[in-house]
């Protein structure tokens, strides 16, 4: 339980520091982000909105460490300003609407990832130059060093633009209605996040499986594992059970923070493919400098990371009995 | 860590695994770490790619004599030919001459990126490790603050402030936000390595806590050290064209990353321009590859147990 404590006050000194970055970086540039943003968008924010916008960022005629409580009490509101790009749009629903798209397929992406990866690392370790040890790994791991990027690119270009299996872009086809009960509809989205989680599943496993495996060989050196088989118990249960339960630890550590850079890596994915998710829109907000748009969307990364993390901790206190 | 019973001063670096029979066939003048790291072969394979790209990037003014390849020389959207051997891109620009001369931006910009990463983290990482008390408890705060603010969002967030940074820009802000990672590695190898004989020795003898930091400990994790630092280097590669792919980087340099930011620009995916994206993906994808061999090398001769896989068989 202590330790569960500690950790919750250091992602609360985190959060902190992470909002406090969130408000210096722009101060640390030349010139005041409103009046750059106004030049261009000249016209469509009125002086009103401006002004709001100011005290929204905590750019008001003040020292600074009032203008940094006024930008707090704003967050604490739920107050993230309005998007441009989106204008006039609240910011949060613009992340509202961008998130669900992004957990759904780098979420359950990541996940598959992570799963598959393990799963194929533990009978890697198990079998050792067997298989999947000696196939499967090396070529997970070849693809695992492409840069994400490319790797979507290519798959885009042969399996959707070559052999038009996969749709080209988009995150469904926007001649139909969105209606969440009708199958058209659900078939279409199905069908156009599939390329995507296939590029974040193949390059993420190689990186789990080699974790995974390096993990088990250490564990099958241990003694337990001998005493273990002496006994006669299954195999299943001493690989599953024994080394597996052992092994997986520091995997679980490795996944809460990946699940942080699931949402770095599906901006890129994102990218490629025109998906509407939370990386779409931070390229987008920076590409049309919507500074209220990229600061809330960074936040909310931050804070999802955080939340990944505690919750990795929970975890990892359930099996590790040491850690209670 | 096999090397804490190593006299001090002594510079060991990775646990040499020399066969004797091979030992006796080479003769040549090299270092024992040298020759074991060539002896596992995929590092060795690693080592040859990596050879082959920085003589790319070193001869870069002899294999595509250009002033300035982001000129338009041709024709556009040239497929592949005896003139421009990876054809043009849609502006005309010589794909080949882009993706030679980015060879050099991209790894060095790399490289000096891993260096920087690494120096920043050794100072943290070992003073941490070796002071303790109150200074290791803030730095170790720092670090697991750095470690857990998502880094790519970051990077980007701060790019888009910094508005289009160059080649010097991005080495930077790639520094100031990846540290971390190597830092926890190296203190919790420091905390390790302190308590060990020979730097008591040291203690005892009166050498500063600096010198022994340095010339003590250091030196006793240098395969830690190197396989972080390839590390650092393969991940700012792939961060700097990742940046520059998605257009926050300087699109004037002629960079690997660049080159795929104008081929997605140009929508090179659905007119079927291949040329202009998988010559300088495919470089990049070989020099990350080629590290990433070279980490799993090292890993094998620094850790027995990932060895001997014909002996073992199953593992049981």
């Amino acid at each position: 339980m202590r330790f569960l404590v500690r950790r919750t006050g250091f992602y609360m000194v985190a959060a902190l520091i992470a909002i406090t970055l969130n408000f210096f970086i722009p101060r640390m540039m030349s010139g005041d982000p409103v009046t750059a943003m106004f030049a261009r968008f000249q016209g469509r924010l009125e002086p009103r909105t401006m002004d709001a916008l100011r005290e929204t960022f905590g750019f008001v005629d003040a020292p600074i460490h009032e203008q940094y409580f006024t930008y707090l009490q704003n967050l604490l509101q739920g107050n993230f300003g309005t998007s441009i790009t989106a204008f006039p749009a609240p910011v949060t629903e613009v992340i509202g609407n961008a998130l669900v798209w992004t957990l759904r397929l780098a979420g359950t992406a990541t996940i598959v990832s992570f799963v598959g990866g393990t799963l194929l690392g533990i009978f890697a370790a198990w079998k050792r130059g067997r298989f999947s040890d000696s196939v499967i790994l090396p070529f997970l791991s070849f693809i695992g060093a492409f840069p994400y990027f490319f790797v979507a690119m290519l798959l885009l270009y042969i399996l959707a633009f070559g052999l038009k299996w996969f749709p080209l872009s988009h995150a469904y086809d926007l001649s139909i209605r969105v209606d969440w009960g009708s199958p058209e509809f659900v078939m279409s989205v199905l069908q156009h996040a599939a390329l995507p989680a296939f590029t974040i599943v193949i390059t993420g496993m190689g990186g789990w499986m080699l974790g995974m495996r390096n993990n088990m060989i250490g564990v099958l050196g241990e003694d337990y594992i001998v005493m273990a088989q002496a006994k006669g118990l299954s195999d299943r249960r001493v690989m599953l059970t024994y080394a597996a339960r052992n092994a997986i630890l520091p995997s679980v550590t490795g996944f809460a923070m990946s699940l942080g850079f699931a949402i770095g890596g599906a901006l890129l994915t994102e990218i490629v493919f025109s998906y509407p998710g939370i990386g779409f829109w931070l390229l987008s907000a920076v590409n049309g400098r919507d500074y209220p748009l990229m600061q809330g969307i960074f936040l909310m990364i931050t804070l999802a990371v955080l939340l990944a993390n505690f919750m990795a901790d929970v975890i990892y206190v359930m099996l590790d009995p040491r850690a209670r | 860590m096999e090397h804490s019973n190593v006299p001090a001063g002594q510079t060991t670096v990775v646990a040499p695994v020399i066969h004797p029979k091979s030992a006796r066939r080479l003769r040549l003048p090299v270092p024992d770490w040298l020759r074991s790291i060539l002896h596992n072969r995929k590092a060795a394979a690693g080592i040859a790619i990596l050879v082959f790209f920085t003589l790319i990037a070193l001869f870069a003014n002899q294999l595509a004599p250009t002033r300035n390849a982001a000129r338009i020389v041709g024709p556009g959207s040239q497929a592949p030919s005896a003139d421009f051997l990876f054809g043009t891109s849609r502006q005309g620009q010589d794909i080949f001459a882009q993706v030679v001369h980015g060879a050099r931006t991209s790894m060095a910009v790399g490289f000096v990126t891993g260096t920087v990463i690494m120096l920043i983290a050794i100072t943290i990482g070992l003073t941490a490790g070796y002071v303790g008390g109150w200074i290791d408890e803030l730095l170790s705060l720092i670090t697991n603050v750095f470690l857990i603010l998502p880094g790519l969002p970051l990077i980007i967030v701060v790019a888009g402030w910094l508005n289009r940074p160059g080649p010097f820009t991005v080495v930077l802000v790639l520094s100031v936000t990846s540290w971390a990672y190597a830092a926890r590695v190296l203190r919790s190898q420091t905390l390790t390595l302190r308590n060990s004989e020979f730097v008591a020795a040291a203690r005892v003898v009166g050498e500063p806590s600096w010198r022994i930091i340095m010339f003590e400990i250091l030196p006793n994790m240098t395969s830690l050290v190197v396989s972080a630092w390839i590390g650092a280097v393969l991940y700012a590669i792939l961060t700097e064209a990742g940046l520059e792919f998605i257009g926050l980087g300087d699109a004037n340099a002629v960079t690997w990353g660049t080159t795929l930011y104008w081929a997605q620009n140009n929508q090179a995916l659905l007119t079927g321009n291949w040329w202009t994206f998988i010559p300088p993906g495919m470089c990049i994808a070989l020099v990350g590859f080629s590290l990433t061999l070279i980490n799993y090398g090292i890993d094998e001769i620094t850790n027995p147990r990932l060895q001997n896989q014909e002996h073992e068989g199953d593992a049981k």
